[in-house]
């Protein structure tokens, strides 16, 4: 099979969808946070705590609409967390944010040693997932069907709230109001718009996002959390998030770019490459790709300076 | 009075550190005039205005708004009684469009989305009703300076301000805009506007206001009607000056030239010039008071000299050297030295030790070193040294810079300063801010300094200072030299303020 084989592939496309949604949750929470103004430092950690509350929400409720529930639950609830430390405590966001990534590897550790008694997984929780969904008629197209049906609900869910928070920070009063409390506190403040309604109301909703993010990857992505399953995906949302320029299509366009890489490097494990070689692709194409929306934008920056 | 809509009754204004910002101020105004409130920076305008809005509380004095006594806690209490303000620096989010600028916090709805349409209508209808021109789906980080300044009117506008208080709205216009802007303001007048014009620009306030009352010191000095004033009674109003200090001084006996400036020009980033043709002389034994209003062009005229813009033009020459294009490390070296504006920004470490702030300019010499490293015996040997020459009111060397009272902390600066011995000391508002002992003694040093046969540029808003101290006097308005005074003991204060507030200019100034 040669490398081009590999790559145009429906399969190969239909993986990189599948690896992109985690992503996308993660890219959409960074996006909410940084239209409120609020550093999305924290995403990474929040994501790995709600990726253990979903399978255990799962356990306990025998579904998994309420796995899903308890992992947005806990995200708003860490959102808050972080933003009582940053917005009333006045806690530098890095470290609070550091605070929060290490928090939570080593509470999910602790958690799932206590309620399985095993540190790696929850496997034996035997936890409800998410089902995946065809979708009629266009599961009938050739090469379009392999590569957009199929996918777990949580897929589509994530690609219709890209529709849906651009109706909301675009169309919508709240969604502006906090863009404008985000990009200039005081200008909001001095026509009577309540800062903090507005920032909280951020988090509330960056959350959400961030648990959707964590409950795909431990119900629908595998089924079950296993430790440091995030594996960096919070982070490559943040990445991504600013190469969309904080624009939901824009974002979408970027974590495709990292679903692909993602894609990629599992395709090539199938060919005989060192494995620690191919698993370096998605963080190199990050590093690419900053390197890129850098020079990118200070070229931009230098025009709008002349 | 009849038809008086506003009125604020002998307000004081004492801080928490016991500056008194207002003292005993009396504002009335008439319901649909211009008023233009005037008088220098510091003068309290803008206190008086924050009491009016809440953002202080005024320590005495009343606020009567409409015939019932004012109380509002914050700027969106006061639209909501019809006062509306138009800052200085705009209130604005550069990435919304106007009409989402104008309309924030009050958004038209359908459903839960904004009416849009709604929106722009609105926008565009009180545009049109005011003639102020712009575009509401225009991005507000794409538009002019002017441009903004309209979607600021419009916001407070549309909130149903009756009473608009516009802080220096001209001082970011060009002539044009300005021009367009009175005709908009006149155009609100006459729907029953009434406006608060805050402003110590004589020529325009002559031009569009009915009444005017001058600050000065955080005192009213006066109030008057437009009509029977003129522009040297006004700025007679506005420059006295009230003695507090006086310097004993002999007479100046200059040398030669030390420091010839020519041709000085320098445009900042956003394009507008601040400093244009500067040329003047400073000689040897020889104080040059630099005067002007605030933002003329002085601090930047002082911070090119020492190397703060490579890229300004002209010409810098200093005793036979090029001084334009070098690094300050460089201008320091030739003999120069810099007190500047902001002591606690630029001008010394507040999380430092005192020490520290005394060696920053020396620390890379051999002087405080032995063997390569520091010398710290011999550093905190010329701190003490310092401390005691300079009278610095701390505990010891090691007390942090921060930790000591605004005139300590400048005498550190200052003591700095004078440290290398400079042929030449620039001093940019050496005692701004600081108590009558420190800065009897400022003076006294620079003083010391010119008898020494150096040179001083002494560039100060503090007109009393400017007198008492200069030997000769320059001033500036607008980035250009308005004035040149070879013997400061041959001018007023009053026929300088005619020079700084740019109603007379003399021609061919050297």
């Amino acid at each position: 099979m040669s490398i081009l084989e590999i790559i145009f592939s429906s399969d190969f496309f239909f993986t990189s969808i599948r690896l992109m949604t985690p992503i996308l949750f993660a890219a959409l929470a960074c996006m909410t946070f940084s239209k409120g103004g609020i550093d999305p430092i924290g995403t990474e950690g929040i994501m790995l705590l709600c990726a253990l509350a979903g399978p255990v929400g799962g356990y306990f409720t025998g579904n998994a609409v309420g796995g899903v529930l308890t992992a947005m639950v806990v995200g708003v609830l860490m959102a808050f967390v972080f933003g009582y430390f940053t917005l009333i405590l006045d806690t530098n966001p890095v470290l609070a944010g550091i605070a929060l990534n290490t928090f939570s590897g080593g509470l999910t550790i602790f958690l799932t040693y206590y309620l399985t008694g095993n540190k790696g997984s929850t496997q034996s929780l035997n936890s409800p997932v998410v089902p995946n969904i065809d979708i009629p008629l266009i599961e009938n197209i050739p090469v379009v069907g392999a590569i957009v049906s199929g996918h777990s609900i949580l897929t589509y869910v994530s690609l219709i709230l890209v529709v849906l928070l651009t109706l909301f920070f675009w169309k919508t009063p709240y969604g502006v109001r906090i863009r404008a409390v985000g990009e200039n506190e005081k200008s909001a403040a001095s026509v009577g718009v309540n800062i903090m309604k507005y920032k909280y109301i951020s988090l509330l909703i960056a959350g959400c996002l961030a648990g959707l993010g964590g409950a795909y990857m431990s119900m629908s992505y595998v089924s079950m959390f296993s430790r440091d399953m995030i594996a960096g995906r919070g982070w490559i949302g943040m990445a991504a998030e600013s190469m969309g320029f904080g624009i939901p299509w824009r974002i979408t366009g970027s974590v495709f770019i990292f679903g692909m890489a993602d894609s990629l490097a599992i395709r090539l494990q199938m060919l005989n490459l060192p494995t620690q070689l191919i698993s370096c692709i998605p963080y190199v194409v990050t590093i690419i790709a900053i390197s890129i929306y850098s020079w990118q934008r200070s070229k931009v920056k230098k025009k709008k300076a002349e | 009075m009849e038809n008086e809509i506003l009125r604020m009754e002998h307000i004081t204004k004492v801080y928490p550190n016991g500056v008194m910002a207002n003292k005993d101020v009396n504002l009335s105004v008439k319901e649909g005039e211009i008023h233009a409130l005037m008088g220098e920076n510091g003068a309290g305008k803008s206190t008086l205005m924050k009491i009016l809005f809440g953002d202080e509380e005024a320590t005495e004095g009343k606020v009567w708004y409409k015939g019932e006594e004012l109380k509002v806690k914050n700027a969106s209490d006061a639209i909501k009684k019809g006062i509306g303000m138009v800052h200085q620096h705009f209130m604005l989010v550069d990435s919304l469009r106007v009409y989402e600028n104008v309309v924030l916090g009050m958004e038209p709805k359908k459903g839960i989305m904004t009416d849009s349409k709604e929106a722009i209508r609105l926008v565009q209808e009180t545009a049109d009703k005011y003639n102020l021109k712009v575009d509401p789906m225009a991005v507000v980080g794409d538009i002019s300076v002017g441009q903004k300044q309209k979607v600021e009117i419009l916001k407070v506008l549309l909130r149903g301000a009756k009473l608009l208080i516009l802080d220096e709205p001209t001082a970011v216009l060009t002539p044009q805009e300005t021009q367009e802007l009175f005709e908009q303001l006149l155009m609100l007048k006459k729907n029953g506007h009434t406006i608060i014009f805050i402003s110590h620009k004589i020529r325009e306030v002559m031009q569009i206001c009915d009444n005017l009352t001058v600050l000065r010191g955080g005192k009213t000095v006066g109030s008057m009607e437009v009509r029977n004033a003129t522009e040297e009674g006004i700025s007679h109003f506005m420059v006295g000056r009230d003695v507090v200090l006086r310097v004993n001084k002999k007479p100046a006996e200059f040398g030669d030239v030390l420091l010839n400036v020519k041709n000085l020009n320098y445009t900042n980033k956003e394009g507008r010039k601040l400093l244009d043709n500067v040329s003047f002389k400073i000689r040897k034994g020889q104080i040059l008071g630099v005067a002007g209003v605030e933002g003329n062009g002085q601090n930047e005229l002082a911070e090119a000299i020492f190397g703060f813009y490579p890229d300004a033009t002209g010409s810098i020459m200093f005793e036979g050297n090029e001084l334009l294009g070098k690094s300050i490390k460089m201008i320091r070296k030739n003999g120069l030295s810099y007190i500047p504006e902001d002591r606690i920004k630029t001008g010394a470490a507040g999380n430092l030790p005192i020490w520290a702030n005394l060696i920053a300019d020396t620390i890379d010499t051999n002087e405080l070193k032995k063997n390569g490293l520091l010398d710290y015996k011999k550093i905190h040997e010329r701190g003490k040294e310092l401390i005691e020459d300079f009278a610095i009111l701390c505990k010891n060397d090691e007390q942090l810079a921060g930790m000591l009272s605004g005139g300590n902390m400048q005498k550190v600066v200052v003591a700095r300063e004078f440290s290398s011995d400079p042929k030449l000391l620039i001093a940019n508002q050496p005692t701004r801010g600081i108590d009558v002992g420190a800065n009897e003694f400022i003076w006294k040093k620079i003083v010391e300094q010119r008898d020494a046969g150096k040179g001083v540029m002494l560039v100060s808003a503090d007109l009393n200072e400017i007198m008492e101290l200069s030997d000769s006097i320059l001033v500036m308005c607008d980035g250009h030299v308005a004035a040149y005074f070879e013997d400061a003991s041959s001018v007023t204060e009053f026929e300088l303020g005619n020079y700084m507030l740019g109603l007379k200019r003399q021609e061919d100034v050297e």
